[in-house]
């Protein structure tokens, strides 16, 4: 995150440009660092994948059970590990909005600085579900290496499932729009939470509407994705668990 | 009466068709040194991976502390080793003892102590990774001490150590039976057995073999070895004398098995009045590995 902070403070002026273009600029800035920030959240995965793996590798899970350790206690270290990845990320990202923003921004105001903040809780929820269900691979899994490349796997099925669903899914039940069930799936109920930010600079803007395109998209964080993403995160820490105190180590 | 620490009652495991622990009970009492002995996969890591948390039992039960405390509430209260010593390789010995300890609740005062015991206090800051096997199997019957259980359980404690290394456990184990600690000891060292535990617990295919006091399975009239340059005249002898159950003739002796007492001095008494003269001539008692040998055939 130190490194990351130092790419965003030298992107800054190099694309002094975009700067200029209002991608600093209060409050649109909390909605595209965020946006920005969580796709670097795999780095954070490795960490949870490989933190897991090698209590299996080295055996010092079976160790640590064996010295009074429940395995509840264990999922929910996990979990609180987790947790604290996040809460620190969700901090640096405001930190590092807030210090680009104060160099960059046009607009200066409080009330338009902390306005749209729910960006930031999209966030938080976003890598909690991502990072759960990093979790539960890797204890699914048992090796870091294959439960990262799982979550590729994984990543492509609900892409499938996706295209499956736009093509023939109307047909079955004209009533569901694939869309509409997608929003279900654990990595696209992730990436839903904050959309794209691109196609709302005002510059993209004006092209799509020269081009007699006008582009009307909400852009914002909508509650029932929430719910979704931390029902997901819940029924992966459970499910965890589940599995472990079912499994012979 | 002994405190019950730790009650098995009909403890099953199967995987699949294949049963590696077939309704196991057992009793463990505080004071006694308890020896688990079997052949490779006769389910010995299997139970002692049951009642510490790691193996679901497919039937069956046990509990620990006469069901007062949880599984994981007991485990708190014991020291384990199994096969082989799991730490984290890239912490020192310190750091995972702390961690350990952590585990368990109890303070960090013991481990220096116990560092001091096992030998590992001069290398207490080198990380677990940089250890030779002898260290790291040093190391975990150190955490296994320190919260000063009321049960140690070893699972072969001396595996893949060398002669030193053995010797160095072997020590430890009998310094720390004779301070009062309750131990279950699994290991295929029938010597090391036979020294320190005064009862033994035999497994074989997952059943429950033979239970008792560690001297009443030696305990028997012994043997003896006697060879004679006329064998012939020898073994129709021996074959006439009551005592003898069985003749055994093995290179250049007769092993001779008996049924009732016989001293060594009456028997040679008796051969010299049959003008039998010796050439080999010993009265052994049987080791417990012969015994176990006999017992798992």
């Amino acid at each position: 995150m130190a490194v990351l902070s130092t790419i965003k403070v030298e992107i800054g002026p190099i694309e002094f440009y975009l700067a200029e273009q209002g991608i600093f600029n209060f409050p649109y800035i909390w909605h595209f660092n965020t946006f920005i920030i969580s796709l670097l959240k795999i780095f954070f995965a490795v960490i949870i994948v490989a933190m897991v793996g090698n209590e299996y590798s080295y055996r010092t899970l079976k160790q640590n059970l064996i010295d009074g350790l429940s395995k509840k206690e264990f999922i929910l270290s996990k979990a609180y590990t987790i947790l604290a990845f996040v809460l620190l990320s969700t901090l640096l990202v405001f930190i590092i909005s807030l210090i680009l923003g104060s160099l960059y921004s046009d607009y200066t105001e409080l009330l338009i600085i902390f306005s749209d903040l729910e960006y930031l809780i999209a966030f938080a929820v976003k890598l909690f579900g991502f990072f759960s269900f990093c979790l539960f691979l890797s204890i699914l899994i048992k090796r870091s290496a294959f439960s990262l490349g799982f979550l590729g796997l994984w990543q492509v099925f609900e892409g499938i499932c996706f295209g499956l669903m736009k093509w023939k899914l109307s047909d079955i039940i004209p009533q569901l729009s694939a869309e509409q069930v997608f929003q279900f799936f654990p990595l696209n109920a992730m990436s839903n939470l904050i959309k794209e930010p691109f196609t709302r600079l005002s510059a993209v803007q004006n092209i799509a509407q020269e081009l007699g395109d006008g582009l009307t998209k909400d852009y914002s964080v909508s509650v029932l994705g929430i719910i979704i993403v931390l029902f997901w995160s819940f029924l992966f820490i459970w499910g965890s668990y589940i599995i472990l105190k079912k499994s012979d180590l | 009466m002994e405190k019950t620490l730790l009650k098995i009652e009909n403890l099953s495991k199967s995987y699949g068709n294949f049963k590696a622990v077939d309704k196991l009970s057992i009793t463990i009492k505080k004071g006694n040194v308890y020896g688990l002995l079997g052949p490779n996969g006769s389910g010995k890591s299997t139970a002692l991976g049951m009642v510490l948390n790691v193996v679901n039992p497919s039937e069956g039960s046990f509990e620990w502390y006469e069901g007062k405390l949880s599984t994981h509430e007991a485990l708190k209260k014991i020291g384990a080793i199994i096969e082989r010593p799991n730490f984290y390789p890239y912490m020192t010995a310190i750091q995972n003892l702390k961690l350990i300890c952590q585990i368990k609740k109890c303070s960090y005062d013991n481990i220096a102590a116990k560092l001091e015991l096992v030998g590992l206090w001069n290398r207490k800051n080198s990380r677990f990774s940089t250890y030779s096997l002898g260290m790291k199997q040093r190391l975990a019957i150190a955490a296994a001490l320190v919260n000063s259980p009321e049960l140690l359980i070893l699972d072969e404690p001396t595996n893949g150590l060398d002669p030193q290394g053995i010797e160095q456990i072997r020590k430890l184990i009998t310094l720390i039976a004779s301070m009062g600690t309750t131990i279950i000891l699994a290991s295929h060292l029938l010597d090391e057995v036979e020294k320190v535990c005064n009862k033994v617990i035999v497994l074989k295919n997952g059943v429950k073999f033979y239970e008792g006091p560690t001297d009443q399975i030696t305990q028997t009239h012994g043997y003896f070895e006697i060879g004679a340059t006329d064998s012939k005249k020898l073994k129709s002898y021996l074959e006439s004398i009551p005592e003898v159950k069985q003749l055994k003739w093995t290179d250049t002796f007769y092993h001779v098995s008996l049924n009732d007492s016989l001293s060594e001095e009456k028997l040679s008494q008796l051969l010299a009045n049959e003008t039998i003269f010796v050439t080999h001539f010993i009265k052994k008692q049987p080791s417990l590995e012969q015994e176990f040998l006999t017992l798992t055939q």
